[in-house]
């Protein structure tokens, strides 16, 4: 689909007219009545609360055998994979209203939506012990030629992405209009290193870039990766080209919410080499989603342990005595506490060493995030390319935006619900989030009204209802030496009988991480118990 | 003086009676229907005239001055009605609005006018010569004006010219006056620039009416629009020139009444001809009820299903008593059932309890994009299956193997990877060019040697040879058509964006 001369004129129009967007014309297509909507999530009244500490002394709530602090998709790992190895007595402590985490979503009467998480890859090859849950939920529906076959109805649809450049769109998300023959080579030199990655194996026979990442080889030269950051490694490495850069710091800051001079080289590797899923029925790089993201995981793990789920339920603190682990929470009235012969703390780690100072992890550092849901009365359109699941614009410090709808194969949906995913990469995270939580929702809405009419000038009055969500803590950030260096490898030791599950464990932050680090505690908390 | 306010008199009939016919024709151009429109637009024309009548009563000074005036902006906003009602045709919410607002005001302009040169006239004639003078000069005006525009303007200038080209008569009514008087006034020459502008305008727009015209989105197709409507799924338009009726969704051709019949049988008889007594049918798209009007010409048929998206597809082809005549009717049919839903969700919806269809004909847009190219999936045929028995027959009306080859043979290879064995043929359709289908079994197809009489272009010996392909239109190998990478739309845009003609 090459652009006409007539398209690129048209084109060129259209991006000046975004560019006079500014906070000029924002006059002239902001709402007369603000959208409703509202800052919605994250419990911060609570979390508030903890950091204060002042709780009244708990009453005496019961005992179990194990209890699960945080119901993200670790903690609900860890308890579905108790769950099935008869470990029935068990409670999860949610402080939000909802288990998921990060993997939460939400629904209207158009569609779900995600909050956060929102796909998972292809199983890894070291993903074996994925492949059961696959199976249990019927994502894997068989096999082929020794290749699980995948759910059709959750591979990403095609078209997968497209990128918003000059006025217009293109199909993919490395820059082809307006590029050289120069940035071309390096475009290919760059994708073909990364699949000779995906490959290589070390002396120890791993992969150099494994999903668990601690599957990877222990190899000291790539090790050594982890010491400089993604743009460094990439000069060095002879890649100068200006889009390419453009491309590698959007993988980055999509999958980890750290711009890639300020990331670990390791991780940005690790993002384009680590996935090397294979399927029966779909091309290796696919992706699995569903209309809720990875709300959808959340809800199937969450099934079978509602009755076992205590949310509203802020844990302060977690103590070792001699009749058990004492967890101490507060339900919004009453301090309560609740006595366990183990404890899985399955919340990010700078909360656990809250809880539980011997947990303390300083080294421990988090990208703030915003994300908004918008329900939207028409499909966004758009010059060039079709609407994709992923809309990504370029040299925006959003992500672009998800179309909720994308995997529902009704030919036109009229309505639908599009999310933005903004990692508030501009400034130090600490500065980020204090700025972030400083804003009214008429801020956040000004902000990404204006983001969304500078590109779909057709969405102006059709925007119906939006929610934003700020996560102050979203990820953990692989900075140099983070993923090989001390705390983590320190963090990742467990002391019974107090366990820990948690993305954040690994140094990226995603759904096999968070799944391994659950079945992991649970299979340690099992061997405890026995 | 007199004579010349005479003439005057006359142009003014003509022109007024020019505006309402080009209204007139524009709204049954546009809207269809045009014994409605005209009725309603020369209601509208006389009764604003009534209200101009009424007005001109107001007006107590310098008749002369206000006469020149009117007639300077009769001829402004009727000489560009036209061009006016053109261009907004499609960017107006209520373009009925739009309409009778124009009819409306120039009525009451004329309307203004004959009063107003009556009291001029008053006091140089008796006023039984008044009368009479005048009125005879107006209805020789109308008189002229009705004769001239079907058999001059219409076929040799067209609206939008005919229009300028009357506006510029009412100006240069206004300047010859201007330049008639003999004492000076003070007043004149503010009006002489005024029709000097305005004659420019006219002028422009009388030049540049090739250019409006092609502006204008009635202009893209065929003949003449009879039906256009924006649904929340597409644009439908509806055009006709002589006895061709086209239907165009978002601008593509779907059919030709001069050769439909070649398409629809086609699409229908090898497969409704082939099955021993087809009873329950499934049409998916298909919404104008030709290919139903095929299907019904089998009494064996019980029950028809057709999934369309779009309510003002069936409920245009099922009202308009035109497309009602091309169709016999068939939308109408007691056998019929009209489901207007998304044909995907609803083969998924029937999955719990699938009803099993003897015959399913699938005559769908082609997969111009990513919407459409769904319908053409692995994922939509697994569905299919779902409702076919080991003996039902589906056809799918799959693009041109001659423009794309490779498209029409994704088409195929799709089938065949989603379970089906597949007999692909193709038949000329003029409007179209060479185009195929695929018919998609449990078992093998066999063509049949047997059709139903009265058919126009099927019979047993071109059956026979619609499923034999020349070298340049064989079977090629391509990719699979799957929601999760859907070459089809790939190879779909390549080849058509080369063909010149699309
Ligand atoms: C915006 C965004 C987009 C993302 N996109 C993707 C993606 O597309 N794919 C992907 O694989 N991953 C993605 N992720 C990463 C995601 O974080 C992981 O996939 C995974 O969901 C993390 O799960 P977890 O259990 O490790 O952590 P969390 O989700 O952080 O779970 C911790 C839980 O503990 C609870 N908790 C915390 N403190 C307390 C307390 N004191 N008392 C009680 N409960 C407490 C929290 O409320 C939470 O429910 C994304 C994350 C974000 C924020």
């Amino acid at each position: 689909m090459k652009p006409t001369r007539r398209q690129l004129l048209y084109g060129s129009g259209a991006a000046a007219l975004g560019a006079a967007l500014s906070p000029f014309a924002w006059d002239a297509v902001k709402p007369k009545k603000p959208i409703p909507g509202a800052i919605v999530g994250a419990n911060s009244a609570f979390g508030h609360r903890l950091r204060e500490g002042a709780f009244p002394p708990p009453i005496d709530s019961g005992q179990h055998e194990v209890i699960i602090v945080g119901s993200g998709i670790a903690g609900l790992s860890a308890a579905y994979n108790l769950d099935k190895a008869g470990v029935t007595d068990i409670r999860l402590l949610e402080l939000e209203d909802h288990s998921g985490g990060n993997a939460h979503s939400g629904h209207n009467a158009v569609s779900a939506y995600p909050w956060g998480a929102h796909y998972v890859p292809l199983l890894s090859s070291e993903s074996g012990h994925i492949k059961e849950l696959f199976r249990d939920f019927g994502i894997i529906t068989g096999e082929d030629k020794g290749l699980p076959v995948y759910n059709e109805d959750y591979i990403l649809n095609d078209p997968d992405e497209r990128l918003f450049i000059d006025g217009r769109w293109q199909e993919g998300l490395l820059p082809t209009l307006g590029v050289t023959a120069e940035d071309q080579v390096q475009y290919k030199r760059f994708l073909a290193h990364m699949e000779a990655f995906k490959i290589e194996r070390g002396r120890d026979g791993r992969r150099l870039f494994a999903i668990p990442i601690d599957e990877s080889s222990a190899d000291a030269e790539t090790r050594a990766l982890d010491r400089l950051t993604m743009k460094n490694w990439m000069l060095s490495a002879g890649y100068t080209s200006e889009p390419l850069h453009g491309f590698v710091d959007y993988g980055c800051r999509d999958d980890f919410g750290v711009r890639h001079d300020e990331i670990s080289a390791y991780a940005g590797i690790h993002y384009f080499a680590g996935r090397d899923g294979k399927a029966a029925n779909t091309a290796p790089d696919s992706v699995l989603t569903w209309p809720e993201g990875n709300g959808f995981l959340a809800h199937k793990l969450a099934a079978p342990l509602s009755n076992r789920i205590i949310s509203g339920a802020l844990v302060y603190s977690v103590r070792e005595t001699s009749g058990g682990v004492t967890v101490d929470y507060w339900d919004g009235h009453t301090s309560r506490r609740l006595t366990a012969r183990a404890v899985i703390m399955a919340a990010p780690r700078f909360i656990a060493g809250r809880l539980m100072p011997e947990l303390a992890a300083p080294g421990f550092t988090y990208a703030p995030w915003v994300v908004a849901n918008l329900t939207l009365d028409k499909l966004p359109e758009g010059r060039g390319a079709d609407l994709a699941w992923d809309n990504v614009i370029k040299d925006s410090p959003t992500l672009g935006y998800v179309v909720a709808t994308h995997q529902i194969p009704q030919m036109q949906p009229l309505r639908t619900v599009i999310t933005y995913y903004w990692p508030l990469t501009h400034a130090a995270p600490a500065e980020a989030r204090k700025e972030a939580l400083a804003r009214s929702y008429e801020d956040w809405q000004r902000l990404f009204l204006s983001e969304l009419y500078r590109v779909h000038p057709e969405l102006v009055g059709q925007v119906r209802h939006m929610d934003v969500w700020l996560w102050g803590h979203a990820m953990i950030r692989p900075v140099p030496g983070f993923i090989w260096g001390e705390p983590r490898q320190a963090a990742l030791k467990q002391t019974p009988p107090v366990f820990t599950a948690h993305s954040d464990m690994s140094g990226i932050s995603i759904f096999e991480e968070a799944y391994t680090h659950g079945l992991k505690a649970a299979q340690a908390v099992r061997a405890f118990l026995a | 003086m007199q004579r010349l306010l005479l003439i005057s008199v006359f142009v003014i009939a003509t022109c007024g009676l020019i505006y309402e016919l080009i209204a007139g024709t524009l709204a049954s151009y546009l809207l269809g229907d045009s014994i409605t429109q005209f009725s309603t637009i020369i209601g509208t024309y006389l009764f604003a005239m009534g209200i101009g009548s009424w007005a001109s009563a107001k007006v107590d000074k310098n008749l002369l001055a206000f006469f020149i005036r009117i007639e300077i902006l009769v001829g402004l906003i009727g000489g560009s009605s036209a061009a006016i009602l053109f261009l907004l045709f499609d960017q107006v919410a209520s373009f009925r609005f739009l309409l009778y607002f124009i009819v409306t005001v120039i009525g009451i302009l004329v309307g203004i006018e004959i009063p107003i040169l009556l009291r001029i006239l008053k006091d140089r004639y008796e006023f039984k010569d008044l009368v009479s003078r005048v009125f005879t000069f107006d209805y020789i005006g109308a008189l002229f004006a009705s004769i001239l525009f079907p058999l001059v303007l219409v076929p040799h200038l067209g609206l939008i010219r005919s229009s300028f080209m009357f506006g510029t008569f009412n100006v240069l009514v206004a300047l010859w006056l201007l330049y008639s008087l003999k004492e000076p006034q003070p007043w004149v020459r503010l009006h002489k620039i005024a029709a000097g502008l305005v004659l420019i305008i006219l002028t422009f727009g009388f030049i540049s009416s090739d250019k409006i015209t092609s502006l204008s989105e009635s202009n893209n197709f065929a003949g003449h629009v009879i039906f256009a409507k924006s649904t929340p799924y597409q644009r439908i338009i509806v055009t006709r020139q002589q006895n061709d009726i086209r239907l165009y969704l978002n601008s593509n051709l779907q059919f030709s009444s001069q050769d439909e019949y070649r398409y629809h049988e086609a699409l229908v008889h090898p497969v409704m001809s082939a099955l021993k007594a087809p009873k329950n049918i499934l049409i998916i798209g298909g919404g104008d009820g030709l290919a139903l009007r095929e299907i019904l010409k089998y009494p064996s048929v019980g029950h028809v299903t057709l999934v369309d998206l779009d309510p003002a597809m069936t409920k245009l082809f099922s009202s308009s008593p035109m497309l009602r005549k091309l169709n016999t009717d068939s939308l109408h049919s007691p056998k019929l059932k009209i489901v207007n839903a998304d044909a995907f969700m609803w083969l998924k919806q029937q999955r719990a309890n699938p009803p099993i269809f003897d015959a399913v004909f699938i005559d769908l847009p082609d997969p111009s994009n990513f919407s459409i190219g769904k319908l053409y999936s692995t994922a939509f045929y697994g569905l299919l299956h779902s409702v076919m028995g080991p003996d039902s027959l589906a056809v799918i009306q799959s693009t041109s193997p001659l423009v794309a080859r490779q498209s029409f043979w994704c088409v195929n290879n799709t089938l065949r990877a989603s379970g089906f064995q597949t007999a692909p043929y193709h038949a000329l359709v003029p409007a179209f060019g060479d185009w195929g289908y695929v018919i998609a079994s449990n078992r093998p197809y066999t063509v049949p040697t047997q059709y139903p009489a009265g058919l126009r272009f099927i019979d047993a010996d071109t059956a026979r040879d619609m499923f034999s392909f020349p070298p340049d239109m064989g079977p090629v190998a391509t990719k699979i058509q799957r929601l999760d990478d859907q070459a089809l739309i790939h190879y779909f845009d390549e080849e058509w964006s080369k063909y010149l003609i699309y």
